[in-house]
């Protein structure tokens, strides 16, 4: 069998694919972090939280409805999203004006109800969400056996990653909501409906979450503590790329949940702490982050 | 009557209800172990404590922690530790346990200030996180069990603190020696310069302040007196486990904070006993306590941030 430093290929590719989906789900919910704290200021705390609620609601839909996963594609995005404007525009709205530990805050709130009504109806024990038909089985590669799902899930967070970043690169919607992000008052001056993009901009990212969620249901357990444990390390590749670019959301993302895979196969017992370290080792070394502008 | 003088006069009464406040408080203290459940109310008194350590830090130096469940939680285990596995008497146990927390904060502080605002709060968040599955994974935690029956030992061997008065006194004496000297270090030079930090942190690195240095050092004394409360309350309830030093504890000081009165001296004390006293009801009631939790969080930053005694203030001296 070949080898690598002494570990069997095999593994250390299968490692690095469970790391390459784990920094898929890293991307997206940074992605979306990125793309709220951008033009609002706030580190949406319930990030984690909206991610459960997506997987969940995917779930429910199937097991209540008999809704399968691609219809559940476009409905979770969708509520997810909805769910999300209408806490801007009750909530969040009124806390710009103040400093953004209060949006921290609140958002850890919501968090807290989010995860303690699913916890107090579902219990903390995972519920198990089938791999869509088409997707069932897996493709021999050669050199490594593939699940065809997990292959999806990669192609389909690099989708929605390349889109978002060209929706506010490339577009209009964008452009306004760049110009938003540089300068509020001004861009308001121009006769942008600049508290409509503060609501379409966390629904946005909700929906981002919601999507992250739905397409993670098969991949790991339904549960309502999915969201919390991954919400903590997303803020630590959120610290390593510095919030001020999209891409390096995107980036950072992948190569960490990447150094996760690679940490599983050396050194299993310290898989958990990598990314924390490689928040650490950034902090000394490029305080800003790796694509940080702000210091 | 000039802007000055109407401020001294709003600080000299904010001063009178503060003493009249502390000295009501202290008699209750004193008069409580007799009325209410003594393991309560020294549950109670650790973690008014600990949110007047964490207040220390968001009060009076700005600084949003949310971390700090890994300086009370991690002082409980080194406190256990020391007394259980090593036989160590309990106050030997309490300043180890504090030293462990005031050397972590050290570490944890050095990174944590390298960024400011908001990204502060997530590092804290983060290196809590990472002590917590350290915490979850070393042997010497016991893991999921938690360093059980930790004997409470004999203070200074002539005390025997398997008494519960003797232990409640004890107790209250720790809570007060921490409060004075948080009560001290907010009001010293040091404070004030502390506050300069949290108003105006540019114009205070004008003024020729190492304003990295004075964050440092509170983040440091705010982590230590935080782990006191932590090992103190190890030895009264003789177990260490991994509920304190997860991110919910954390969260919880800031509710406690949030819901007193952020940058009150007895703000954070009531609200500590507040958020237990609720979670005391609701253990019995049946309602999820992360729902309330959420809700009062939720609640409180919509509509009522300066808090409880933060208002009372307010109203009282007519701001």
């Amino acid at each position: 069998m070949t080898t690598f430093f002494g570990i069997p290929i095999q593994a250390l590719l299968g490692q690095l694919l469970v790391g390459l989906i784990n920094g898929s789900f890293y991307a997206m919910l940074s992605l979306g972090l990125a793309v709220i704290f951008g033009l609002l200021r706030i580190i949406n705390f319930a990030h984690g939280a909206l991610y459960m609620l997506g997987a969940f609601i995917g779930y429910l839909l199937l097991v209540q409805l008999g809704i399968g996963y691609w219809p559940a594609l476009i409905i979770v995005p969708a509520i997810v999203g909805l769910f999300g404007m209408v806490v801007e525009r009750v909530a969040l709205s009124r806390l710009y004006r103040l400093d953004p530990l209060y949006g921290l805050l609140f958002t850890f709130g919501l968090a807290l109800v989010i995860e303690g009504v699913f916890r107090y109806f579902y219990g903390v024990s995972g519920n198990p969400y089938a791999v869509p038909a088409l997707l069932a089985g897996g493709t021999n590669l050669g050199f490594m056996f593939l699940p065809n799902y997990r292959g999806w899930v990669v192609v389909a967070s690099l989708i929605v990653c390349i889109g978002t970043w060209l929706l506010i690169e490339k577009t209009r919607l964008g452009s306004y909501l760049r110009a938003a992000t540089e300068n509020p008052e001004l861009v308001q001056a121009f006769g942008v409906n600049v508290p409509l993009l503060l609501t379409l901009t966390y629904g946005l990212g909700a929906a981002l979450a919601g999507l992250a969620g739905i397409l993670a249901a098969p991949v790991y357990q339904v549960s309502p503590l999915m969201g919390s444990d991954l919400i903590i390390v997303v803020f630590a590749v959120v610290v390593v790329g510095g919030m001020g670019s999209i891409l390096g959301a995107i980036v950072t993302g992948y190569m960490l949940g990447l150094a996760e895979g690679l940490t599983k196969v050396f050194y299993p017992e310290a898989s958990n702490l990598v990314v924390f370290v490689i928040m650490a080792i950034v902090l000394l070394l490029r305080p800003a982050g790796l694509f940080g502008r702000d210091a | 009557m000039s802007e000055a003088t109407l401020h001294q006069e709003r600080a000299a009464a904010s001063l009178r209800l503060e003493r009249a406040l502390l000295a009501l408080g202290i008699v209750a203290l004193i008069a409580a172990p007799f009325v209410i459940y003594p393991i309560f109310v020294m549950k109670m008194l650790c973690f008014a404590l600990f949110a007047c350590a964490f207040n220390l830090l968001l009060g009076y130096t700005g600084l949003l922690s949310f971390g700090h469940a890994a300086f009370f939680g991690g002082a409980a285990y080194f406190c256990a530790y020391a007394v259980k596995a090593w036989g160590w008497p309990p106050e030997a146990g309490i300043l180890l346990g504090t030293a462990g927390a005031a050397c972590m904060g050290l570490v944890m502080g050095f990174l944590a200030i390298r960024r400011q605002g908001i990204y502060f709060s997530m590092i804290t968040l983060a290196l809590a996180q990472m002590f917590y599955f350290f915490c979850v994974q070393a042997p010497f935690t016991e893991g999921e069990d938690g360093i059980q029956g930790v004997p409470r030992g004999t203070l200074f061997g002539v005390l025997d603190l398997g008494d519960t008065m003797n232990m409640y006194f004890f107790v209250l004496a720790v809570f007060l020696i921490g409060a004075f000297a948080i009560w001290r270090i907010v009001n010293s030079p040091f404070g004030m310069i502390l506050r300069s930090i949290r108003e105006n942190e540019n114009r205070a690195i004008s003024l020729g302040y190492s304003v990295g240095r004075y964050k440092l050092a509170a983040f440091v004394m705010s982590a230590a007196l935080a782990g006191l409360a932590g090992a103190t309350k190890a030895i009264v309830f003789q177990f260490a486990t991994l509920t304190d030093v997860t991110w919910q504890m954390s969260g919880e000081v800031i509710l406690m904070n949030l819901l007193g009165g952020i940058g009150t001296m007895v703000g954070p004390a009531v609200g500590a006993g507040l958020v237990v006293g609720l979670e005391n009801t609701l253990a019995t009631s049946g309602f999820p306590v992360t729902i309330a939790t959420g809700l009062i969080f939720m609640i409180c930053v919509l509509i009522f941030r300066r808090g409880i005694v933060g208002e009372i203030y307010a109203r009282w001296l007519g701001r």
